[in-house]
């Protein structure tokens, strides 16, 4: 085989190319100079985009592998570079992104030394990273690249940190071609599916009259969204998603019963405590799913499928724990359901829905009240775009009420930080989705306290030019702690009252179109103002200052507890 | 029959790749959840290239089952395995160092080390270092019998175990090496018995 010598950083982008990781997000400093050096040579066969702080970048990378389907690639240096990364990391870590983040070292003679930006970013995103590795010698790239995007792709996704020593990117070696990895011997992308949890499991739902289905994000990871449809249509069970399962089935499929948890909607609630057969498909019994646990689906048998064996039995003890990945445990449960009506049990969620629309819905998306709420706003995106764009939010009372109406056709629509609950994420992340979806329309919904945890990405959007729709729902308040202070804190608004710059202004300083609404009737036409604009644009809205988001399962409390009010 | 959330010691066996830095990565298993770590050992095992650790917790089994989940889940683990006391056998090694002109006055010293088993692995003119093996109430014993006779220094070793049913991990490598999915997870010993687990 000819070789020919590369340097440890030219190593770094063949790599990347031969993953098909075409778009990377980054910003260069001491340590990783020599990997810039090389990226100068390489501008023609990679997009590299340069963000305003590694925090953008990795939630950047976050949102591109979200939408894309991909790892995202993330570049930082040593020290202050690599630990900006860290709540990224912890995000992604939580929420299962598959991410490839290279950070540079010093040289690696100084490591342990305190050298000018040393970190010890293996021992710091250990537990934030999926797996992690330094790299010190050059001939070492290849190989352990290749395994770093296998490990971020595979089973149950997740971020991979590669550190890599000055000299290690510098020093030249004789490269024998990229190989991807498909097999290490001490780790298991997917367990073995048996038979006998199948049938089980089958058993359970044929003889169920009352089966719940619930969905998370496994089922987008896994690519199984057509195989969980034919799931659910052949024995007609109500499936309801978790924030992160949100567009892994059509908003307006017949047997969407809507979301899980906190925030969630009355109907899958109440009778996650009536159910008698739970079957969890892809997602992980979260706290803000679950509520109280000792109070969570009791009466129920519950199967769940998880390619991660670990999730099985940790937060919700499972019947019947169907290991594997759920592209290939559906159908085998498809093949042995029965076909069932089941709109009787369909009803009974449909009279929930109704119940939740009159008590709560239709003042939040048609409110009766001058001021403008945060639903009425996604029910105008929702007919403005009918469902067809990306929807990227924040943390908060707008994430909650945007997941809550957002309408979706088709998956990977959704973008939000679920699990780790990052406020700035949505920015960087909107910027990234639309680099992982570039025939998409992006739309970031943010609160007024999230953006401006991130709003230096504005830079990185007027630099790259990237079309984002910027939707700022501006309550004057860090919303959601007011809410929790106004219900469980006697209204004791201890700093959750945060002022704003002009937005349409800083938005203007870095060339990007805006404008504000502050009345109802002008709030159709800048909706449709801001998704006809040519190139991004920032469009604050004014709604009401102490507005709630209902229904609301209180902390510690069980489910079928819920509130509408 | 022993409940589930019923504490009592467990001993952890982990099979890892030779990796600098995994340690680091088990001890977090234990550490983001405030356990105490009993005893740990870790050093190669009859395989080359393979690393076994030893790990002892007092935690319920719901716990301990978690964590090795958590455990095999790490890229570089191979295989691990908990086991209660009546699973396995084990031992630890103890040292004692007690001053020469002790021992060679008293007797009783001499019976002492005697009925315990002990034997002399280094004799100076000054001082005499004794090795028991046993387990943790064995070695104490000695320990708290010499204290009187001048003990000037004692150091136990972390546990090191064999479980009784294991036919070793020679034959489950070669199931790893191939490219297949793994039989080998942890079975679901729950199926069935929710009422009388769950708990929180």
């Amino acid at each position: 085989m000819a070789t020919k010598k590369l340097t440890g950083a030219q190593a770094v982008l063949e790599a990347c190319i031969a993953e098909g990781a075409e778009t990377i997000f980054g910003y260069p400093g001491g340590a990783i100079m020599p990997i810039y050096d090389a990226l100068y040579d390489y501008n023609d066969k990679l997009k590299h985009i340069l963000v305003r702080h590694e925090q953008g970048g990795i939630h950047a990378g976050q949102g591109y592998a979200r939408t894309s389907g991909k790892a995202g690639v993330v570049f930082a240096t040593s020290g202050p570079g690599a630990t900006n990364l860290v709540t990224g990391l912890a995000d992604a870590m939580i929420d299962s992104t598959p991410l490839v983040c290279i950070t540079g070292q010093v040289f690696a003679h100084l490591l342990g030394t305190d050298a000018f930006q040393e970190t010890d970013i293996i021992n710091i995103t250990m537990p934030v990273t999926k797996w992690n590795y330094q790299v010190t010698d050059a001939t070492e790239i290849p190989g352990i690249l290749a395994k770093a995007f296998y490990l971020a792709r595979s089973g149950r996704p997740g971020p991979v940190l590669i550190d890599i020593t000055k000299n290690a990117q510098i020093q030249s070696f004789d490269y024998e071609g990229y190989t991807p990895c498909n097999h290490i011997r001490s780790y298991r992308p997917k367990p073995v599916i048996r038979k006998n949890f199948i049938d089980e499991a089958v058993a359970l739902i044929n003889n169920a009259k009352k089966p719940l289905v619930i969905f998370g994000q496994g089922v987008i990871l896994g690519k199984a969204e057509k195989e969980f449809k034919k799931f659910i249509e052949k024995s007609g069970m109500p499936a309801a998603w978790t924030i992160l399962g949100l567009s892994a089935l059509a908003t307006d499929h017949p047997q969407n019963v809507g979301m899980l948890g906190m925030h969630g909607n009355y109907g899958p609630n109440v009778l996650t405590n009536e159910c008698d057969v739970l079957i969890a498909v892809g997602m992980r019994f979260d706290d803000r799913v679950t509520g109280r646990l000792d109070k969570y689906a009791k009466q129920a048998k519950v199967i769940h499928l998880d390619i991660d064996p670990s999730e099985i039995d940790k937060n919700v003890k499972a019947h019947v724990g169907v290991w594997g990945d759920c592209k290939e445990t559906l159908p085998l449960l498809t093949l042995g359901i029965q076909e069932k009506d089941r709109s009787e049990w369909l009803k009974v969620f449909a009279d929930y829905t109704q119940q939740e629309y009159d008590q709560c819905i239709k003042e939040e998306i048609y409110p009766s009240t001058d001021e403008m709420t945060m639903g009425e706003v996604i029910r105008i995106v929702n007919e403005t775009t009918s469902g067809n764009a990306v929807v990227v939010t924040d943390v908060g009372q707008h994430q909650m009420v945007a997941c809550r109406y957002a309408k979706f056709n088709e998956t990977r629509s959704n973008v939000t930080s679920g699990g780790l609950g990052t406020m700035g994420f949505a920015l960087p992340a909107a910027i990234g989705a639309k680099f992982g979806a570039l025939d998409r329309t992006v739309i970031a919904v943010i609160g007024d306290g999230g953006i401006q945890m991130t709003i230096q990405e504005l830079g990185t959007i007027m630099q790259t030019g990237v079309d984002v729709k910027i939707m700022i729902l501006n309550n004057q308040f860090l919303g959601m702690v007011r809410q929790w202070q106004q219900l469980f804190n006697d209204k004791r608004y201890s700093f959750v009252d945060i002022q704003s710059p002009d937005y349409v202004m800083v938005a203007k300083a870095y060339g990007i179109e805006g404008s504000k609404v502050e009345h109802r009737k002008d709030l159709e036409t800048a909706i449709q103002t801001m998704l006809a604009h040519k190139g991004s644009y920032l469009l604050e809205v004014m709604v009401g200052k102490e507005n709630n988001v209902f229904p609301m399962v209180p902390q510690g409390c069980s489910v079928s507890e819920i509130r509408l009010k | 029959m022993e409940t589930n959330t019923e504490k009592q010691e467990y001993t952890i066996t982990v099979y890892t790749e030779n990796q600098v830095g995994l340690l680091n990565r088990i001890a977090i298993i234990f550490s983001r959840r405030k356990i105490n770590i009993g005893s740990l050992n870790t050093s190669p095992s009859e395989i080359d290239g393979i690393h076994r650790f030893t790990i002892v917790v007092m935690e319920s089994r719901d716990v301990v089952t978690k964590i090795v989940r958590q455990i095999e889940k790490q890229v570089e683990v191979l295989k691990a395995y908990f086991n209660t006391n009546d699973e396995i056998v084990w031992q630890e090694l103890a040292l004692y160092k007690v001053l020469s002109e002790e021992i060679t006055e008293k007797v009783k010293v001499e019976r002492l080390l005697r009925e315990y088993g002990a034997r002399a692995v280094a004799i100076r003119k000054d001082f005499i270092v004794f090795e028991t093996t046993g387990h943790r109430e064995e070695t104490n014993k000695l320990m708290k019998a010499l204290e009187p006779y001048g003990l000037v220094e004692f150091v136990r070793s972390a546990r090191v175990a064999i479980i009784k049913e294991s036919s070793g991990f020679h034959e489950k490598l070669k199931d790893f090496e191939k490219k297949q999915p793994s039989e080998e997870v942890i079975e679901n010993e729950y199926l069935g018995k929710r009422e009388a687990v769950f708990t929180m």
